[in-house]
């Protein structure tokens, strides 16, 4: 497809986006391989993990986007979508540790072996594939954001009590992966990780490839994610926002539009985390933390919601002011993130974005898309 | 020495008739020294015998290890290792007896049953003992082995007895006893029959192991005590289990009653709800600090002070929050929560910067400590009592002051119709900072409650924040009422559950169990009807 | 005029925490008739427009359509039968163009999947385009609907009726806020309309009802007053002293 053809599905921003995207998801891992260390254009291993790390986050902010900004559902839960991919992701690293763990036992992980399981439990099983690990990543958030969605959606539970029942999911499960007997390593999670497909985690090259894939993700995402924003389903959703009575008098299904932007944001979540995970070495139930969802919503928030590359871009400039600013002043760093997040609300509604469009006309959400309350009849 | 003399006259006249008595203690302990394991057995319960109130410490030493013979002409020391020799002592008046290399002092071993045996006799000897306590732990000792030997001592001991408490638990001891000695069937039955009196595990378990050893008309009998006492038990558990329950409930309620202001009368959803209820357990902590710096005699009451100071600084910071940041987000109820959300994290970090990030502890102050014990091993803790009649007391002034005070009628017209009341000439927004500040207040009263029973840490308000908000979405938002109920219905199901699936897992129960039921209900227990709802 | 019953509403009873919104009310709609209910506020007229379109459940009381059960369905289902209903407050997609609300009105498969393939035809565009001259928005076509004014909202909205081409179009206060001139025209708008379908409008304004001419029910505390034309009821003595009370 030229370029001219996809101007209009990605709008002029999202059009630069994918271009920096690009730029960045391929320049970074070669600058980092083929220049030697001490030249002016390397770039150090620990940028690339950190760089990698980013753009996972900048995709978990991307899914919080599609469901907030583009259907008014504000999820409180996206971080036990993102969680549950990192475990599928984990767990299959976990079984290629094989022998090589604390205890040497080829069949069970350290910490069952710590437990004194003697078998592995039914639910490991089939992880040892990476094909199976993948499709857990996708099933695991999309069955939980399925069964979840089904009922909440179809009994319209909306607005802040849906904010409120999927802070509680994450909470549940953030309780339930810290128990021992879950098997899914407890208060540590799952880590101490050897390869992944054969590959050293730790090794250059394998950091480089996953940074390239993270890249990847989150601009198949954004593309995705645009098609489905620009076509009469994204219409019919931005309409559910607005005012989804109107929607529904007009003989629209609302829970099931809601329903598979749901899904599909989950996924692209649970996506994210599974590539978290081999980059930061380690899952565990912290990340379940109904705080952490709570951030990525500030991230989107921050970055411009309806406009998914905002909230992709709000990610990446939060996390790399974090991670100065834990280094730096680690005292400042929840009061920044404290006040950006009642600026952003009160000051900045549109965010980022909001801001480049003040010197560039852009499309922008009118106030009523701001309010998100449903309209009243 | 006379309580002494006492007892050794008690125990030399109706214990035991025996050769024994007439020989001098001294020589019976040197027996120890010689013979195998059944003469070391003959020659303890002639130490018994005798009576005397040292040999306590002898059968003490003898427990422990620390009773040496000497090689050479078999006397008995006790022996403390100082480097490669022993410092000996006299067994019974522990006096210095010099000391000996290693080599000469053989160590008196016991076995099982002779350890088996010591405990017993020891815990006959202590029956007499002129602390209550010991005497207590004495008959406790022999309620647990069941040792028909201290049959005698025991009752001995009942007749002499002065304190009814201990009476009764030697009583229920000497029934145990007298289970397994060679006692008529009469004297049984009328053990089993004092036995059932009780109501705890223990007793209940004894009596099934006596009933398979025998064969009825015991057997019957003591099989329908322990069932007897297995009834009351379950009885008892359940009852348990509800006052649990209700403590549990009295820390939701609290924790959820200012939220069910804020959320349900005005619509915020406040997430710096909890840091509210922090700020209050902080300055539980300030005020207590200030009293043992200023008033150490009156610290008792330092928790009496911090209840007006801790409403009225949340309340305060509550106001401030609402005009600085709520009060531009009306209507946004989604913004709103981010927004709080991140004055929650601010507070956080403020107490941590002031106060440093480890958990700082209220001290209970003496009335509220303890508790009320029943002889069926049920206890209420004075704290929790103390807050479940705080957090009533809190519910029925909010209701109180809702019903029947100008504030409580101007936030009821503001909340079914601003416009309207605005007509009316109330000023809806101090209005609005008004029943921040008071719901704010209420969260700051909770948190001086939970000081008495939780870590004060900055993340306090955390732990509590998600089920205050189910508790007032189950319960029903903008009905005080519902949230009593919402908190009282979860509260004591989470403790009917905790037994069967661990504390976590009840827990994780009740949350799914309250998402399914908003499911079903999305306006909770008792919903409202009115406009504001639909935000 | 073709007299066979389109929609039906029999002994419907509704009340909310002990008040009557609704109470035995009778109704019945022909096909291709349009039908004026007027009555004082709290009559119970958008109370019965909510049980028509399936967003409240009556208490008691049959409400059909065709052969279909209204009391058994929901909103989707009742609106994908053929019943459009207008807000009393103008309610289009603000943050859409006007073209795309009459996109998203327009009747077509409302499936979830296929709406993801949805491709406009020619034909649609044709129809779009002949629904934006009758409701005179050609020139605002690509403006969001958020940026127009009130009356030109209610067309809209109307517009998006069309869209759905419905059997039956509930119209609930068509012209609160427009001026003369609008009024006149909506008001022609309706009567176009209700050549191809039946219509029932709720309304205040009394010039608009006469210059409909249509059948009128005077609804008063959930039952039907009176019914027939406006000037048999207007001169109906009960009527009178319901609206200038006793």
């Amino acid at each position: 497809m030229s370029a001219q053809s996809f101007m209009p599905l990605l709008g002029r921003a999202g059009f630069i986006f994918l271009a920096l995207l690009t730029v960045v998801g391929i320049g970074v891992p070669t600058l980092n391989l083929f220049t030697t260390p001490g030249s002016l254009l390397h770039v150090p291993d620990y940028v690339v993990t950190l760089g990698g790390k980013y753009l996972c986050y900048a995709l978990l902010a991307l899914s919080v986007d599609l469901v907030w900004g583009y259907c008014g559902i504000l999820s409180l839960g996206h971080g036990a979508f993102f969680a549950l991919g990192g475990y599928a992701m984990g767990m299959y690293m976990m079984r290629q540790i094989g022998a090589r763990g604390v205890y040497g036992n080829a069949e069970l992980p350290d910490f069952m072996v710590f437990l004194n399981w003697k078998t592995l439990p039914w639910y490991w099983h089939g992880f040892e594939y990476f094909p199976f690990a993948i499709l857990l990543v996708v099933l695991a958030p999309g069955v939980l954001a399925f069964v979840f969605g089904w009922f909440a959606f179809r009994s319209r539970v909306t607005g802040v009590y849906l904010s409120i029942i999927t802070q509680a999911m994450t909470y549940a499960l953030l309780l339930a992966f810290f128990r021992n007997d879950m098997g899914f390593g407890g208060n540590n999670g799952l880590t101490d990780f050897k390869d992944i497909l054969g590959f050293p985690v730790q090794a250059a090259g394998t950091r480089a490839a996953l940074f390239l894939l993270s890249a990847l993700a989150l601009g198949t995402c954004f593309i995705a994610a645009r098609v489905i924003v620009n076509s009469k389903f994204g219409k019919i959703i931005i309409g559910i926002r607005d005012a989804e009575s109107r929607t529904r008098f007009l003989g629209y299904r609302v829970e099931h539009f809601k329903l598979f932007i749901f899904v599909i944001s989950a996924i692209m979540a649970g996506v994210a985390g599974a590539l978290y995970v081999p980059q930061v070495g380690i899952i565990n139930p912290s990340e379940f933390a109904p705080s952490n969802s709570i951030e990525a919503v500030i991230w989107a928030a921050f970055g411009g919601r309806g406009t998914l590359w905002g909230a992709a871009l709000g990610a990446i400039v939060i996390n790399a002011v974090k991670s100065y600013l834990t280094g730096a002043l680690p005292n400042a760093w929840l009061f920044v993130l404290g006040g950006l997040a009642i600026v952003v609300t009160i000051y900045m509604p549109k965010g980022l974005a909001g801001l480049f469009a003040g010197w560039k006309t852009f499309p922008t959400m009118p106030k009523q898309a701001i309010d998100l309350g449903e309209a009243a009849e | 020495m006379g309580a002494f003399r006492s007892i050794f006259t008690s125990l030399f006249m109706l214990i035991f008739v025996s050769v024994a008595l007439a020989q001098d203690v001294g020589v019976l302990v040197d027996k120890l020294a010689l013979g195998n394991f059944t003469e070391r057995g003959a020659a303890i319960s002639a130490l018994v015998s005798s009576g005397s109130p040292s040999v306590v410490t002898v059968l003490q030493a003898l427990e422990d290890g620390r009773l040496y013979a000497r090689k050479s002409d078999h006397k008995v020391f006790i022996a403390t290792p100082s480097g490669d020799i022993f410092k000996l002592a006299d067994p019974l008046s522990n006096s210095d007896s010099g000391q000996a290399p290693k080599t000469d002092i053989e160590k008196i071993k016991v076995n099982n049953s002779l350890r088996e045996m010591i405990s017993n006799a020891m815990s006959s000897l202590t029956l007499f003992s002129k602390d209550a306590k010991v005497r207590k732990d004495a008959a406790l000792a022999i309620l647990k082995s069941g040792d028909a030997s201290a049959l005698p001592a025991l009752e001995k001991a009942i007749a002499a007895e002065n304190d009814t408490a201990v009476a009764d638990i030697m009583r229920i001891a000497a029934a145990a006893a007298t289970l397994k000695s060679d006692r008529p069937e009469e004297a049984k039955k009328t053990a089993i029959a004092t036995l059932a009196q009780q109501t705890d595990r223990d007793t209940a378990s004894l009596l099934t192991a006596y009933a398979a050893s025998v064969s009825d008309p015991l057997r019957s009998q003591a099989l329908a005590a322990a069932e007897k006492i297995e009834v009351a038990l379950s009885t008892w558990t359940a009852v348990q289990n509800i006052w649990f329950g209700f403590s549990l409930a009295s820390v939701l309620l609290l924790a959820a009653i200012g939220l069910a202001i804020t959320f349900g009368v005005m619509g915020v959803i406040n997430m710096a709800h909890g840091e509210m209820v922090m700020l209050g357990a902080y300055t539980t902590y300030v005020v207590e600090q200030l009293f043992q710096i200023y008033v150490p005699d009156a610290s008792d009451y330092a928790i009496v002070a911090a209840i007006p100071s801790a409403f009225f600084i949340s309340a305060l910071i509550g106001m401030a929050i609402e005009r600085s940041v709520i009060r531009f987000l009306y209507g946004r109820p989604l913004e709103t929560l981010l927004a709080t959300w991140g004055v929650s994290l601010i507070l956080q970090q403020a107490v941590r910067s002031i106060f440093g990030p480890t958990n700082k502890s209220v001290t209970t102050p003496s009335w509220m400590s303890g508790s009320i014990d029943f002889s069926n091993g049920l206890s209420f803790t004075l704290n929790r009592i103390a807050i479940l009649i705080f957090a009533l007391a809190i519910f029925a002034a909010l209701i109180l002051l809702i019903r029947y005070t100008s504030l409580g009628l101007q936030m009821r017209s503001v909340t079914q119709n601003r416009p309207m009341a605005n007509a009316m000439g109330i000023r809806s927004s101090r209005v609005d900072a008004l029943t921040f500040g008071l719901g704010s207040g209420i969260a700051g009263l909770a948190g001086v409650a939970l000081s008495q029973i939780d870590n004060v840490s900055p993340n306090l308000g955390q732990s509590y924040i998600i089920d205050s908000f189910l508790v007032v979405v189950f319960g029903g938002v903008g009905n005080l009422w519902g949230t009593l109920a919402g908190a009282l219905t979860l509260g004591v199901a989470n403790k009917f559950l905790e037994p069967f699936a661990g504390a976590v897992l009840a827990k994780i129960f009740i949350l799914v169990a309250v998402i399914l039921f908003i499911q079903k209900k999305p306006r909770g227990l008792f919903a409202l009807k009115g406009r504001w709802v639909d935000a | 005029m073709t007299t066979e019953t389109l929609l039906y509403l029999e002994d419907v009873s509704v009340s909310f925490d002990g008040f009557k919104a609704l109470n035995n009310l009778n109704l019945d709609v022909g096909s291709n008739e349009m039908r004026a209910v007027i009555g004082p506020n709290g009559a119970g007229k958008t109370t019965m427009m909510d049980v028509i379109t399936g967003k409240t459940r009556p208490d008691e009381g049959r409400v059909s359509f065709r052969d279909h059960a209204l009391t058994s369905m929901d909103e989707v289902a009742i609106a994908n039968i053929g019943i459009g209903r207008k807000f009393q407050k103008p309610t289009v997609f603000e943050s859409h163009s006007v073209w795309d609300n009459l996109e998203l009105a327009m009747t077509a498969n409302r499936s979830t999947f296929a709406s993801l393939y949805w491709k406009l035809t020619a034909d649609q565009r044709d129809n779009i385009q002949s629904t934006l001259e009758r409701i005179n928005l050609v020139p605002s076509s690509q403006n969001l609907a958020g940026s127009l004014s009130h009356g030109q909202k209610q067309w809209l909205e109307i517009g998006m009726l069309l869209m759905q081409q419905p059997e039956l179009l509930l119209v609930d206060e068509p012209v609160a806020g427009m001026t003369d001139a609008e009024t006149e025209k909506t008001a022609a708008l309706l009567r176009d309309i209700a050549k191809g379908s039946a219509v029932v409008v709720v309304e205040h304004d009394m010039d608009f009802i006469r210059a409909l001419d249509v059948r009128v029910t005077v609804l008063h505390e959930g039952s039907v007053l009176a019914e027939g034309s406006l000037d048999s009821v207007q001169n109906n003595q009960r009527v009178i002293e319901v609206y200038l009370g006793r």
